[in-house]
């Protein structure tokens, strides 16, 4: 009976602070260099919104305006060094991915919104900064980048890019994928750390809400890797560890077991939402 | 000078009560939740809400303004709207309801509430090293946010 009444008094404070501050994504329209973005896009069945929003609705008219515009796009920056990457040989075979691979435009076109996919032969999903890895190693005879070095964000980024604008579809029927999401998810709604929270207290439960000056997105993962005005390109894995170590745990090792899944996991949940590679962010 | 030695003796007493109450300090598994909350001070030491203002504001500590706004600390920027705005709280709890929300608000709202427990050990899952078995405040820290959420009254 407490516990009810104090809830009716919680509401009714909530209510006001509702009202005292504005707490929904803004009203306006993606286009970057004429290309029209999907940023709402209908939720795929079993997610808890109606609606999957980006993150870019979240942002500031200023931050969402460098989006708009490559060339204001500091996230660009290392999008064109991944281009110099994508045809510079290394490795003992003396080959680069473009001597396999040709033109980035073609070959790489809609890999930003497929993967994760199912990898038969690691028997896992593989996200595209594993793929690169596994073509170092495999065709190319160079070592693997280690996690955020390297050149590892700029190739991404590069071939993130050649999706931009296609709607985020993973393929959950491969392999095990599914078994892979369904892990995901239940890591997304687990609350960890000191603080005592989920993903989903904050991108689910919270989306549209201030905490400090932060204002909550549903934290989707399709403009990855982006341009962070505060700290400058940032890979998606850096993203997820940063936000687990904000709940004071322990954070898993990129590319884990855990982080994989979450990946798998929180790609579908942006199921429809354009690709924004490089996404600019407070 | 009558005044400053009032205040000089009433500073003495005071410290000579902390120490006192830090043996009778109550551990986080140790409190008791009651009907009305938390009756029992945590250590029997009057909490001092100028510290307890610094409590509520820092970032490392209660950072209690990340989630809630609060008139009374408008010169700070910032104000989160993921819980209510705490203005005139101490209106709508009496002081042992507010020590159980602020202690471990799970017992007064439901289990999904994302207030974190400032004085509790039923936290989440692989927490980092460096806090594992300690507490987000320490006892006098939430006596502290106590007193200050008392001046928060019409
Ligand atoms: C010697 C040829 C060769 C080179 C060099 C090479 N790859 Fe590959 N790549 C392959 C083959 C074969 C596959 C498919 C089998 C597999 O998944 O490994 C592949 C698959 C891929 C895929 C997944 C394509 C899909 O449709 O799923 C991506 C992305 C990729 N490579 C990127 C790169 C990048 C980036 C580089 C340079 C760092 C590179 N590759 C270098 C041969 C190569
Ligand atoms: C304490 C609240 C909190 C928790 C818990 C949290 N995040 Fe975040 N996260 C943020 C904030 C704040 C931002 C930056 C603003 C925004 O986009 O929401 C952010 C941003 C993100 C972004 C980038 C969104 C974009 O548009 O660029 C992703 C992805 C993300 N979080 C994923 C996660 C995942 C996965 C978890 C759980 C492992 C998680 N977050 C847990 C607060 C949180
Ligand atoms: C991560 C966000 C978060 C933080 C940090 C936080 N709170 Fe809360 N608090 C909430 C939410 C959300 C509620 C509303 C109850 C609910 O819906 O679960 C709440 C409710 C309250 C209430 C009841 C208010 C009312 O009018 O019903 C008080 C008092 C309170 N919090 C005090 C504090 C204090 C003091 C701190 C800092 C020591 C703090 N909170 C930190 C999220 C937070």
């Amino acid at each position: 009976m407490k516990r009810l009444l104090i809830a009716g008094v919680a509401l009714a404070a909530g209510l006001t602070a509702a009202s005292w501050s504005m707490a929904e994504p803004v009203d306006d329209t993606l286009e970057i260099d004429g290309k029209p973005m999907i940023t709402r896009a209908k939720a795929p069945e079993g997610m808890p919104f109606d609606e999957v929003l980006s993150g870019w609705l979240y942002r500031e008219a200023e931050t969402r305006d460098l989006e708009r515009d490559t060339f204001e796009n500091p996230g660009m920056v290392p999008v064109e060094d991944g281009e110099v990457l994508w045809s510079k040989v290394d490795g003992t075979a003396g080959k680069s991915c473009a001597t396999c691979h040709g033109d980035a435009a073609e070959s790489m076109k809609g890999i930003g919104a497929t993967f994760p996919k199912w990898d038969a032969d690691s028997n896992k999903p593989i996200n595209v900064e594993l793929q690169i890895n596994k073509c170092r190693t495999e065709q190319m005879g160079a070592e693997a980048y280690p996690f955020d070095k390297g050149g590892q964000n700029e190739l991404t980024a590069y071939i993130k890019h050649q999706s931009l604008g296609l709607p985020v579809q993973i393929d959950l029927a491969e392999g095990d994928m599914q078994s892979w999401w369904e892990q995901g998810k239940e890591l997304y709604y687990t609350r960890t750390g000191q603080l005592d929270l989920a993903c989903a207290s904050c991108h689910e439960a919270n989306a549209g809400k201030f905490i400090r000056a932060d204002h909550l997105s549903q934290g989707q993962v399709n403009g990855f890797p982006v341009y962070r005005l505060k700290s400058g390109f940032t890979s998606l894995h850096n993203r997820f560890r940063g936000c687990i170590r904000d709940t004071r745990a322990e954070m898993p090792k990129a590319f884990s077991d855990e982080l994989m899944a979450l990946e798998t996991y929180v790609t579908w949940r942006g199921t429809g939402l354009s690709v924004e590679t490089p996404a600019v962010r407070p | 000078m009558m005044r400053r030695m009032n205040f000089t003796l009433g500073v003495a007493a005071a410290i000579m009560l902390s120490t006192a109450a830090l043996s009778s300090e109550i551990a986080p598994e140790a409190v008791e939740f009651t009907d009305e909350g938390i009756t029992m001070s945590l250590t029997g030491t009057p909490g001092d809400p100028v510290e307890g203002a610094k409590v509520f504001k820092n970032t490392g500590l209660g950072n209690c303004l990340a989630c809630h706004a609060n008139e009374d600390m408008a010169s700070d920027q910032f104000h989160g709207d993921v819980g209510p705005a705490l203005d005139d709280v101490a209106s709508r709890y009496d002081e042992p309801l507010l020590r159980a929300i602020v202690v471990n608000s799970k017992t007064i709202f439901t289990d999904e509430t994302v207030m974190p427990g400032f004085y509790s050990l039923d936290v989440g899952k692989n927490v980092a090293e460096k806090f594992v078995g300690k507490t987000i405040l320490t006892a006098q820290q939430v006596e502290d946010v106590l007193a200050y959420l008392g001046t928060l009254k019409e």
